[in-house]
């Protein structure tokens, strides 16, 4: 399985989109949640000290200054006797001297603006560490003459801002965290169901038609989304299949219909040349009559042959193959041929590999590609074969000298029936090297070309780390 | 063609142009031919009859060809099958033998090419010469040292030159193919489109048939070769 990068994974980017507006939403409703209740305890604390200035207030229009004096000494004696309390009073003369209270001085932010709201940092005598923390008040002049301020400490709320602070920070990390971690977890899960789906997608690809995609028979994920997909594609591959099986049928009675009334064709030629013999005027024709019926037969069974190939579903004459053997082999059958054309062959071979492979097939493929080297290549030509591994793929080279293939024809050769204009007049059907690519192909091996300069350069490079390589030879 | 062995064939093909094509052609042979039309009465005819070789299709009515082989082979019949096929694929060669055919054919062949693999199927059934030395008029052929000699003159020849003419010799006075020799003696299975056989012959016989008056290794036109001592 091609292991997509993570950033490269829609599901992996899907689910990184999801976290990030899941996050913003956290934010938002912890962010909500924070501003509410800092607009509350703010509000609670405003309201506490406006009821306290009215209670300070009522008394100073019935009892006057001393009774105001009287009231804010209980309330300082008893701020110092409750622990916790962080009320704050402070009466000053127009001098911003201390009368009464519970703090030092007249905080200087205040001095110009005798009424209002304000918020100010004090010392609490009784704190031991840093005991400086902010303070909300209120300052209300009496009468012109005396200032009075009337305040709570904000110890308590800025606990719960941090305490909030860092709800919201380790919300916001966890959430991240928490969701990548289902990202990746997503991902795995999608690309498993998706690599099942491109697996068989590829399985097909190299001919067998038969491969279905598994669907998930039970448990929670039967009949999901993936299912669903699974069927369809099932569906439409069993449509394709039944397509197929039926343009094969039609041409495998085609050809057979034709082959075997040829067949019989031939046979009675060759009746016939028993007949005539002695005859050399009509031996002669007759035996061309019987070149003739090979040729047609030869062909038919070479496209039946490329037909089965590429639609051969399962491979049972694969097993596990050496290559090296193969080309040894085919060598030393081609050697004689080589040396009555006063050709030579170079031969030079790599370490061996063992492939899952039909071993007639290959030999075939690898036959026809030498095959055609020394057809095409000019007696006393120069050929090689030569095997080499190069990014942990298999090459196998097979060179001539001879006259080539022009660049733009590289393509057209391996169709069926395609023979360049110069080889037209050499015997054969066109179906060699279109038989060489279809067996190639269900080897999952590429076929190339180039120029030899001068002659042609055929490479067959088989990836031995291929996965459905890798696959077969472990299912040995 | 050689007359010398009559052979007694069981053909199985429900097709009955290419059965009768079949017969016909085995009996101008001088060889005995019955013909069963489908699997089943394929079976009852090879179990009541004695036959030496049994032709039968892979594609037949009521028992396929490959379930009849099965049957066969698990009842203890023996007799040399070569089977018939219209799916030209090594696929179906692999079913074929693993059901215990002993060769395979595919459809249409040359009634030259059934021929020589019947002959050569019923060669291989009779029990392999247990001498170690194989003669073909002055040719003789000493598996054991691995030499051969023409006339007491030594013949050098390369590993699969010997194997080639070991093939020849053991069904000499009968027709091997080119696809026969490919298979037999290279052990690959694929009909070879080109002249690559006939140049292994000619190297041959340029070794054991050159220097000599009396040709031995004989080109049979239209369907192989045949390696046969001078009449």
């Amino acid at each position: 399985m091609n292991q997509i990068s993570p950033f490269k994974s829609s599901a992996f980017r899907i689910t990184l989109v999801y976290v990030l507006l899941f996050g913003l939403s956290v934010f938002i409703i912890l962010g909500f949640v924070y501003w509410s209740t800092i607009v509350y305890t703010t509000n609670q604390t405003e309201q506490s000290i406006n009821a306290e200035l009215q209670v300070l207030s009522n008394v100073y229009e019935r009892k006057g200054y001393p009774g105001l004096v009287t009231l804010l000494s209980e309330r300082v004696l008893i701020q110092q006797q409750r622990p916790g309390d962080s009320s704050v009073y402070l009466l000053v003369d127009e001098q911003f001297q201390r009368l009464v209270g519970n703090i030092n001085s007249w905080p200087k932010i205040a001095q110009d603006r005798r009424d209002g709201w304000l918020d100010f940092r004090i010392d609490d005598p009784r704190e031991t560490s840093s005991g400086e923390y902010t303070a909300r008040a209120r300052t209300f002049v009496i009468e012109n003459r005396y200032s009075l301020l009337v305040g709570q400490g904000m110890k308590d709320l800025a606990n719960l801002k941090e305490l909030v602070g860092r709800a919201l920070i380790w919300g916001l990390g966890l959430t991240l965290a928490l969701g990548i971690i289902g990202g990746f977890m997503m991902r795995q899960t999608l690309s498993s169901r998706l690599s099942a789906i491109n697996q068989t997608a590829r399985k097909i690809m190299q001919g067998d038609l038969r491969k279905r995609i598994a669907t998930r028979g039970s448990g929670i994920s039967s009949g999901d989304e993936f299912d669903e997909l699974a069927i369809n594609l099932n569906s439409m591959l069993d449509q394709i299949e039944g397509g197929m099986e039926g343009v094969r049928r039609v041409s495998d009675n085609i050809a057979h219909d034709l082959k075997t009334p040829l067949a019989r064709l031939k046979n009675r030629v060759e009746e016939l040349r028993f007949k005539v013999a002695g005859n050399i005027e009509q031996e002669a024709s007759v035996d061309q009559i019987i070149h003739e019926a090979d040729g047609l037969l030869a062909t038919f069974n070479a496209l039946l042959r490329i037909a089965r190939i590429e639609y051969s579903e399962q491979r049972k004459g694969f097993k596990n193959v050496d290559i090296n053997s193969i080309i040894h082999d085919i060598e030393e059958l081609y050697e004689p041929l080589i040396e009555e054309k006063g050709q030579s062959l170079v031969v030079q071979l790599g370490s061996t590999i063992e492939i899952w492979a039909d071993r007639d097939m290959l030999f075939q493929a690898f036959a026809n590609l030498l095959d055609n080297a020394i057809k095409y290549t000019p007696e006393q030509g120069v050929l090689s074969i030569r095997t080499r591994t190069e990014d942990g793929k298999w090459h196998l080279d097979i060179c001539d000298n001879g006259p080539g293939i022009p660049e733009n024809e590289y393509e057209k050769v391996v169709q069926r029936f395609y023979r360049l204009d110069q080889s037209r007049t050499t015997p054969g059907s066109g179906l060699g090297l279109a038989l060489v690519f279809a067996v190639l192909k269900v080897h999952s091996m590429v076929l190339n070309f180039s120029d030899n300069k001068p002659g042609l350069k055929v490479t067959v490079v088989a990836d031995t780390n291929s996965e459905l390589r890798k696959n077969r030879l472990e299912s040995v | 063609m050689t007359k010398k062995n009559m052979i007694r064939v069981l053909v199985v093909e429900d097709d009955k142009e290419t059965a009768a094509y079949i017969v016909k052609g085995l009996t101008e042979c001088g060889h005995i031919a019955d013909k069963a039309e489908d699997g089943r009465e394929g079976l009852l005819m090879a179990d009541s009859t004695e036959y030496q070789v049994i032709v039968a299709d892979r594609m037949l009515p009521k028992v396929d060809g490959v379930t009849m082989t099965r049957t066969l082979r698990g009842s203890g019949n023996r007799t040399p099958i070569l089977m018939l096929s219209a799916l030209g694929d090594v696929d179906d060669r692999v079913v074929g033998l693993k059901a215990g055919a002993d060769d395979y054919l595919v459809k249409p062949f040359a009634f030259s090419e059934l021929q020589a693999r019947i002959e050569a199927l019923v060669r291989r059934a009779e029990p392999e010469s247990p001498d170690t030395v194989l003669t073909v008029a002055d040719l003789e052929m000493d598996l054991l040292k691995r030499e051969v000699r023409r006339n007491d003159q030594k013949v050098d020849l390369q590993p699969r030159e010997f194997r080639l003419l070991e093939y020849l010799m053991r069904h000499s006075g009968q027709v091997v193919t080119r696809t026969m020799l490919l298979e037999k003696v290279w052990d690959y299975h694929f009909d070879p489109q080109t002249n690559v056989i006939d140049v292994h012959i000619s190297r041959l016989r340029g070794k054991i048939d050159k220097e000599f008056d009396v040709t031995l290794l004989h080109t049979v036109r239209g369907a192989g070769y045949m390696l046969s001592e001078p009449d």
